[in-house]
């Protein structure tokens, strides 16, 4: 067998994002000795392209919120699939762990009386994201950097756990490979805490990063956990789609929060007419009104740019597939109205995206926009209070993680999500970590992981595996993207499973040293099993609901209105359940209810 | 019409290795990362660089394009010359790992030396009172991406190898944004001249010309440091002054 590094940990997190290093923040004032280990450098997860805000009900620009509002939004937002105790504690804490990241050293856009501004978003009642202009996931993920540096911790930079490994029914380590040399290294833990984030890149057009392969999720299932609304992934309404490079490549919400405007290929203003019958008592009825509520946002409602995200998409969906798209198959998103100062001072970032990636000045051009794969809702399923996984040890936080956001996360969730349960569940692991000890790793499962590992060394004229990526991703944006079907989803399934063939045979050339075709080859199986158990979910859940649209069941369910598909491994098999969403107390359907 | 781009690339790593030649097929608004990429995918899947986001937000895919330092993802193939081929190498200043990738981590190591923010409120709870015009220049040193293409051009670092005596304009922006906000209560100043050693700089501004994020390097956050120092260090009478003040 291979030689390996051993570490050792109290408690071991996998991730650097917003999560993992809150995680490990909350760990080290325990009093834990703390390893973090993440694919990229620190500072570059994911998290760092957060543009639009943090959702906080801090109340600062508009008195009337306050947790409850935040809590009725989320749960509408999420068609009640969300966990309620969750997102309970979520919308009270918020505006806590907000402020707590200030006193680290995050500096938020201000108010005139010198407090943290917030900004309109989709699905939320009120102004509630706070911001630093259009970069506010680069603020919290390097706050969060310098504040855990500053406390102390082991960091394992550009290094990818393969397996978590186990003692029974008890998480006990992970073992992975460094990128720069391949060397494998060994991590043995208390307790560790899975905040690995999402799965976008198995679509062809998404605004996430490369980093986003869903390893984490899948390795939590590959060592027994239940993951939990699989098939609910977010597709933000506003991609950039020209030039054909920056395909997927994420336009900020908050360029409807500042007052942004979708058109179609014709010039009309077409969310007028997409407007459910759920959120018509809280929207627009006309131009007019909506342009009065940027002024005036007590005595008018709110724009349908702003209905929640799966709205919004659905709509830009029809639009063009009814033939009123823009020159390139999308639709326009215009906020040049509000003039260059403004947007330079709100926007910059997008400004810049535009002016130098795409030949478009927003500040007096349309952009134009496609729906792209964002976010997963789904996850592993984590407990509301400490985030514990069904596997001893074990804790997920982030986006990685399942419970907060239902069947459509709000935007601006996210960010906040990453720190009131990256602190939870750093807390909870070191707690846990504290009453544990070491436990031995089962060899037959590191000798397994490395036979995995290095097999595609050893073949020879195999299966390329970005080619296997790549006809993962056509097959999932075309059968598993935003209109879903009972052929489209079955279509894609068999495709699926058809490259899982072959990526039996997948061989990579050249040696260990910062290989991109090896590191891929780990990658894409991660991602041929996460797809696979995303579109079986999505294939038992016979309605439309949030982020899963099945135009073959265009309605709500009553059964599923109350239950969440749920996924496990049972033997070499992946075994779906429905189980029934945890009911919110009386006194919380009131609130609920308008 | 499908048209190509020939890329010089450079190949190998601590060792030693050379620039080979790659054809790639262009596409409308194509940036250097997307023919890196397509490389990879296409030709030679063990051809190795950084990057995250292929948005200009990450900082990650920092290389010297045509001899200019610069971010793969934010540069597009058609603004460079296509009589000649496009030469793609790591930066300088740092260790080679492979290819385009480099040991950055000396940039982290130092930064652990930093003292973090320290509030005059400490153990509070109170949300802060600041106003915007007073974190303006604050924000602006935060929108740092730690591309390290400031630390790729500065000469101390690049020509001088004195890594010891200086920690770099990335990190005296750091320090700035530190030392600058409204509500910090360190003295930085003593390690601001000895460890990070700002003095060591003389204003040539080539870090401010490569940084992305146009942050105003030189004039906004190294000259102001530099004045702090010197008030310490060479006008007691005012630091005196200024303390009484406090
Ligand atoms: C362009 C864009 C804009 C967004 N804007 C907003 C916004 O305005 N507001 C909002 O609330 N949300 C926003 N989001 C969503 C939000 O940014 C993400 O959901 C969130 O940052 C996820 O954070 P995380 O900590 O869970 O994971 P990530 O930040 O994704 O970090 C995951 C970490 O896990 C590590 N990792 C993964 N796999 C492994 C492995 N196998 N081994 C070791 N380490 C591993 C990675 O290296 C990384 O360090 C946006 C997302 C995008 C893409
Ligand atoms: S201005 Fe100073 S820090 Fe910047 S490149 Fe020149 S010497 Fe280096
Ligand atoms: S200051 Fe500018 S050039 Fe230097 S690391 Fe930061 S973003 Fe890059
Ligand atoms: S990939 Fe993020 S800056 Fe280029």
């Amino acid at each position: 067998m291979r030689n390996y590094e051993t570490f050792e940990y109290d408690v071991l997190v996998v991730g650097a994002g917003g999560a993992g290093l809150r995680a490990a923040i909350g760990a080290i004032e325990a009093g834990c000795k703390v390893g973090v280990v993440s694919k990229s450098l620190l500072g570059k997860a994911h998290t760092v392209m957060a543009e639009g805000g943090a959702a906080c009900a801090l109340a600062n620009v508009d008195p009337e919120d306050g947790w409850k509002v935040h809590f009725r939004d989320t749960m509408r937002g999420g068609k009640f699939l969300n966990n309620w105790r969750t997102v309970e504690i979520f919308a009270k804490e918020a505006p806590e762990r907000i402020l707590e990241l200030e006193r680290y050293g995050a500096v938020f856009d201000r108010t005139p009386q010198g407090l943290i501004s917030q900004r309109a978003f989709g699905g939320h009642k009120y102004r509630r994201l706070a911001h630093v202009g259009d970069r506010t996931g680069l603020e919290l993920i390097r706050t969060l950097q310098d504040k855990a540096v500053a406390l102390g911790f082991e960091s394992h930079m550009e290094t990818t756990l393969t397996r978590l490994l186990t003692s029974g029914d008890r998480i006990v380590g992970a073992i992975g490979y460094r990128r720069s040399d391949g060397g494998l290294c060994l991590f043995k833990a208390k307790a560790v805490v899975l905040a690995s984030g999402g799965w976008g890149r198995m679509y062809k057009f998404t605004s996430n990063s490369w980093e986003s392969t869903g390893d984490g999720v899948m390795m939590a299932f590959e060592a027994g956990a239940e993951l939990r609304d699989m098939e609910m992934v977010q597709f933000h309404p506003t991609g950039m789609i020209w030039p054909p490079g920056m395909r997927g490549i994420l336009v900020t919400e908050g360029v409807r929060g500042e007052g942004g405007i979708l058109k179609n290929g014709n010039g009309e203003r077409f969310m007028f007419s997409h407007v459910p019958d759920f959120y018509r008592a809280e929207t627009a009825e006309t131009p007019e009104e909506a342009l009065r509520w940027v002024d005036d946002k007590k005595n008018n409602r709110r724009p349908p740019e702003l209905l929640p995200r799966d709205v919004v998409a659905r709509a830009i969906y029809k639009e063009v597939k009814e033939g009123r798209g823009s020159e390139h198959g999308g639709v326009y998103l215009d906020v040049s109205h509000k003039g260059a100062d403004y947007i330079k001072k709100k926007l910059p970032s997008m400004y810049d995206q535009f002016l130098h990636l795409g030949d478009v000045d927003i500040t007096r051009q349309p952009m134009e926009v496609y729906p792209t794969i964002h976010y997963a809702m789904g996850g592993v399923t984590s407990e509301p209070e400490t985030c514990a996984t069904t596997l001893q040890g074990l804790f997920a936080a982030g986006e990685v993680a399942c419970g907060l956001h239902g069947a459509n996360r709000l935007g601006g969730n996210s960010l906040t999500d990453l720190l009131v349960f990256g602190k939870r569940a750093g807390d909870a692991a070191g707690a846990f970590a504290k009453s544990s000890s070491f436990y031995e790793p089962d060899t037959h499962q590191i000798e397994e992981e490395i036979e995995t590992l290095f097999a595609p060394f050893g073949r020879k004229d195999g299966e390329n595996p970005f080619t296997l990526h790549a006809e993962l991703q056509e097959t999932m944006q075309t059968g598993a993207m935003i209109a879903r079907t009972e052929e489209s989803l079955t279509t894609t399934l068999n495709e699926i499973k058809q490259v899982q063939e072959r990526a039996k045979n997948i061989s990579v050339s050249g040696d260990e040293k910062f290989n991109p075709s090896w590191h891929a080859a780990r990658d894409v199986l991660f991602m041929l099993t996460s797809s696979e158990i995303l579109v079986r979910s999505a294939l038992e859940r016979k309605e439309s609901r949030g982020g899963h649209w099945r135009t073959d069941y265009p309605n709500e369910d009553p059964f599923w209105a109350k239950h969440n598909v749920c996924a496990k491994k049972e033997g070499e098999n992946i075994k779906l359940y429905a189980t029934p969403v945890p009911e919110p107390p009386a006194e919380y359907q009131e609130i609920l209810k308008d | 019409m499908t048209q190509t781009v020939t890329l010089h690339v450079f190949r190998g790593d601590s060792n030693g290795g050379e620039f080979r030649e790659y054809k790639v097929k262009t596409a409308p608004g194509m940036v250097v990362l997307d023919a890196i990429h397509q490389i990879q995918k296409e030709q030679d899947g063990t051809l190795a660089c950084r990057w995250n986001c292929k948005a200009a937000k990450c900082g990650s895919c920092s290389a010297e394009i045509n001899g200019h330092p610069g971010l793969m993802c934010k540069t597009r193939i058609e603004a460079l010359p296509t009589e000649k081929p496009v030469v793609v190498q790591p930066v300088k200043t740092f260790p080679i790992i492979k290819d385009l990738v480099t040991d950055v981590s000396w940039n982290y190591e130092i930064a652990k030396t930093i003292a973090p923010l320290k509030l005059k409120d400490e153990g509070s709870t109170e949300p802060l009172r600041m106003q915007q015009e007073d974190v303006d220049r604050v924000q602006e040193f935060r929108k740092c991406i730690e591309c390290f293409l400031c630390q790729d051009v500065c000469h101390i670092l690049r020509d001088r190898h004195r890594k010891d005596i200086f920690y770099g304009p990335r990190q005296m922006v750091r320090i700035a944004a530190l030392a600058m906000h409204p509500l910090d209560a360190s003295e930085r100043r003593p390690f601001i001249k000895d460890q990070a050693g700002v003095l060591a700089c003389n204003i040539t501004k080539c870090c401010t010309e490569v940084c992305p994020e146009h942050i105003k390097i030189t004039d906004n956050a190294i000259i102001p440091l530099k004045e702090r120092v010197a008030d310490l260090y060479f006008d007691p009478i005012r630091a005196l002054i200024r303390k009484v003040k406090r």
